[in-house]
């Protein structure tokens, strides 16, 4: 058996492989595709819920003259793939090959590649479309180099990065993108137009998801739809990757016990209902009982005996794994709604709350963290 | 002599004992072809690697469980050599990237990139793409994190990752945004005595269950632990019954002691003694977060319930000073003054 690590064992096995069944393997690649990859938008029309960053960019799509550009948002926005669609939609797929250099945070990107490797592409002389792709698409004349992930990069690195910028912007454009502005040096964030991806709002994400359970063939009980948003936090990415998990887990159990190989080619058409309770077992929410536990644990009661009802709580939700976030996450909302807290201990409250965040954010113990927040927030209540 | 958590692993799903219905999910997941990226979570000794490895074979077959380890050399910017240890199978790699602290961006970008554009060997693989299983993932610098995002999408056809960590705190939003995640709860006490059960079964050894009931509940749901422990009693005893002592481990008998002596006297001079025996456990190699913690636990039951809340407190706080701070010697020692100084207030508002 060949080594893992010999690549020319490798590359011939792959040969073989490619030639003997090429056929089969493309529909296969197709369907073993994770859903979030198969309805990647292919153009920016499709891209959904960024209506104000994709009209302005259709409009320059036109007039053919981009800014440099400077892309920001939360994870899952669209982010990378608008950047991709509209380099194909300029260029086309081929001539895209040598008209735009993209790197991201897997590329060395230190300050040396960025003097070489990005000057190098910077002032490349321009590779001329042939006429077909001429009369396809606009080809306008600059090269796009495309930074993604760039909050990654070092403050030297981008530095290096603003004369490059300025040099050759005649013959090309720099696309940054990166998940907080604020990483992004000055100097470089005020040559850029700045595009905000928003986090999807509510009835642009649900139509997302709906549209590619129909697609799929994917059956969604009332509610569900509404689940798989609320539990992805305006991440389409998200919402895309748990429906395709929740579809694939209710898709297998339904089936009493069979378990052969080939069973899922066939059932890949067959309906499946997807429920909110299997989205919330897959997206990792708490349930609410296990809360409701907790928050009674923690109100007052005869002396001493708070400490050891809490401290049993909290050690059982470790044990279980519950993350320590998530815990606080449905904590607040369980505790600053309940109308029979008074204001001013929710004032306090509050407080523990925004002490416990930053805690976990700097990797204090998840146990030390909740347990101590819990306790306090009992002692509050009990009018301490 | 393998131990009884090697020897006994479960090595295929329907072999895994506890939480069955996320058995019946992984199983589903790795029969789909559509396998996405997981961040399996939870704490340890709950058997997270264990059912990963049994998914892996349901996913690939038992070729992942012919193994090998490879020792690679990475080559850094700045021209350091870094040696790395690697576990391998022809469907699925294996890595430990806190092994090489900083550098793990340097592994993580070569490495993965290297598997993502090379396919699959044998012409027969169940799946066409290779598995990579990142242990300790919640320990991967943000660097590194940041070098698996375009990778974990632009190369999905070739690659799945695995990440697995204690808790998905310290993994950065875009990854978690990237994979689905799997929490894996410890077993339950009971799920735990049944584990004990088979393995002295197989052992040929007489069951006693009030023993198996005490060491579940001395392990803290911890399996992993429950099982040496259990081993090292039949080992170190010629007769079991139920009450056969199980002797703490070691470091843990002298956090016991260190609590006694806290309760003891309240004194610089007693905070001397303290000092030393806290370096010896540190010089052990017991991370400061494990003193901290036990220690807390074993004062507890020892004080008044009005001042359990307020040891608590303390110990979150100066947990938090070890994480931020470098010098964590110092940081147990504040919180053995400040234990002591918070007990001696309640012994006077006691007197009066
Ligand atoms: N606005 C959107 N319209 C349609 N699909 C979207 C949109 N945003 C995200 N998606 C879906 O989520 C996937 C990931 O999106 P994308 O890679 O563009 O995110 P990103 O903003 O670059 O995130 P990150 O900051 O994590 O890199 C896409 O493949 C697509 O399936
Ligand atoms: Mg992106």
């Amino acid at each position: 058996m060949a080594s893992f690590f010999d690549l020319k064992a490798r590359k011939e096995a792959a040969a073989t492989n490619g030639s003997s069944k090429s056929a089969p393997a493309a529909k296969e690649t197709n369907r073993m595709q994770p859903w979030v990859e198969k309805y990647r938008p292919k153009n920016l029309s499709d891209v959904t819920a960024q209506d104000h960053t994709i009209t302005v960019l259709q409009r320059t799509l036109q007039s053919s003259n981009l800014p440099h550009m400077l892309f920001y948002g939360p994870p899952g926005t669209g982010k990378t793939s608008t950047v991709l669609a509209l380099a194909k939609e300029l260029y086309g797929p081929e001539l895209m090959k040598t008209r735009v250099l993209e790197l991201n945070a897997s590329d060395e990107r230190g300050i040396s590649i960025v003097r070489e490797k990005v000057k190098n592409f910077a002032r490349m002389q321009l590779a001329q479309p042939t006429a077909a792709q001429r009369a396809q698409y606009p080809c306008p004349p600059y090269k796009i180099i495309i930074l993604d992930e760039a909050d990654s990069m070092t403050q030297d690195a981008q530095s290096a990065l603003r004369r490059t910028m300025e040099t050759y912007s005649k013959i090309t454009r720099f696309c940054l993108i990166c998940n907080y502005v604020t990483r992004i040096i000055d100097p470089l964030a005020s040559r850029c137009s700045k595009f905000r991806f928003k986090s999807l709002d509510q009835g642009n994400a649900r139509a997302r998801v709906e549209d590619i359970a129909r697609k799929e063939g994917v059956r969604l009980e009332d509610g569900a739809a509404d689940m798989l948003i609320k539990c992805s936090e305006g991440d389409l990415r998200k919402a895309i990757t748990f429906l395709q998990s929740a579809a694939r887990l209710v898709g297998a159990v339904g089936d009493d016990g069979e378990e052969e190989e080939d069973k899922m080619d066939v059932d890949e058409k067959e309906e499946k209902l997807v429920t909110v309770k299997s989205v919330e077992d897959i997206a990792g929410v708490i349930p609410d009982a296990t809360i409701e536990g907790l928050v009674q644990a923690m109100r007052p009661k005869s002396r001493g005996l708070v400490y050891e009802a809490v401290s049993k709580q909290v050690t059982d939700m470790v044990a279980d794994g519950w993350s320590a976030t998530q815990v606080i996450t449905q904590l607040f909302p369980a505790i600053i709604y309940d109308e029979a807290i008074a204001d001013n201990q929710k004032n306090k409250i509050t407080l523990i709350f925004s002490e416990a965040d930053k805690r976990l954010v700097d990797g204090s113990d998840e146990h030390l963290t909740i347990l101590d927040s819990a306790l306090r927030i009992s002692g509050i209540l009990a009018g301490a | 002599m393998a131990l009884l958590v090697d020897k006994h692993r479960p090595r295929s799903l329907d072999q895994l004992t506890y939480h069955k219905d996320l058995s019946e999910r992984l199983r589903s997941l790795a029969q789909s072809g559509d396998f996405p990226h997981l961040l399996v979570y939870g704490p340890s000794g709950a058997g997270k690697k264990t059912r990963i490895i049994c998914t892996l074979k349901t996913l690939f077959g038992p070729g992942v469980e012919k193994i090998k380890i490879d020792s690679r050399v990475f080559q850094t910017t700045s021209n350091r050599k870094l040696e790395f240890n690697i576990v391998s199978s022809i469907y699925h790699l294996e890595i430990t990237p806190s092994d090489v602290g900083n550098y793990d961006r340097v592994v993580v970008q070569d490495l993965l990139k290297e598997v993502a554009q090379t396919q699959q060997v044998d012409a027969n693989a169940r799946q066409r793409f290779k598995v990579v299983v990142i242990n300790e993932a919640d320990s991967l610098s943000r660097d590194a994190q940041a070098a698996l995002r375009r990778t974990m999408e632009k190369y999905s056809p070739n690659l799945r990752l695995i990440l697995l960590a204690n808790s998905t705190a310290n993994i950065i939003a875009p990854i978690r945004s990237r994979t689905l995640l799997v929490r894996v709860a410890a077993p339950t006490e009971e799920e735990i005595v049944d584990v004990l059960e088979r393995s002295g079964r197989k052992e040929g050894w007489k069951g006693e269950r009030g023993l198996n009931e005490r060491i579940a509940r001395e392990s803290g749901r911890n399996l992993r632990r429950a099982l040496l422990m259990f081993e090292a009693v039949h080992a170190q005893n010629e007769k079991i019954t139920p009450q056969t002592p199980l002797p703490p481990p070691d470091w843990e008998a002298l956090l016991g002691t260190i609590a006694s002596e806290i309760l003891a006297e309240h004194s610089p001079a007693q905070i001397l003694k303290i000092r030393a025996k806290l370096y010896d456990l540190l010089t052990h190699c017991i991370p400061a977060t494990t003193i901290l913690k036990t220690l807390t636990f074993k004062l507890i039951p020892l004080v008044d319930d009005q001042v359990k809340a307020e040891i608590v407190k303390w110990a979150a706080f100066y947990e938090h000073r070890v994480r931020m701070g470098t010098k964590v010697i110092f940081h147990l020692e504040a919180f053995v003054a400040k234990v002591m100084r918070v007990l001696e207030e309640w012994d006077m508002s006691m007197d009066f």
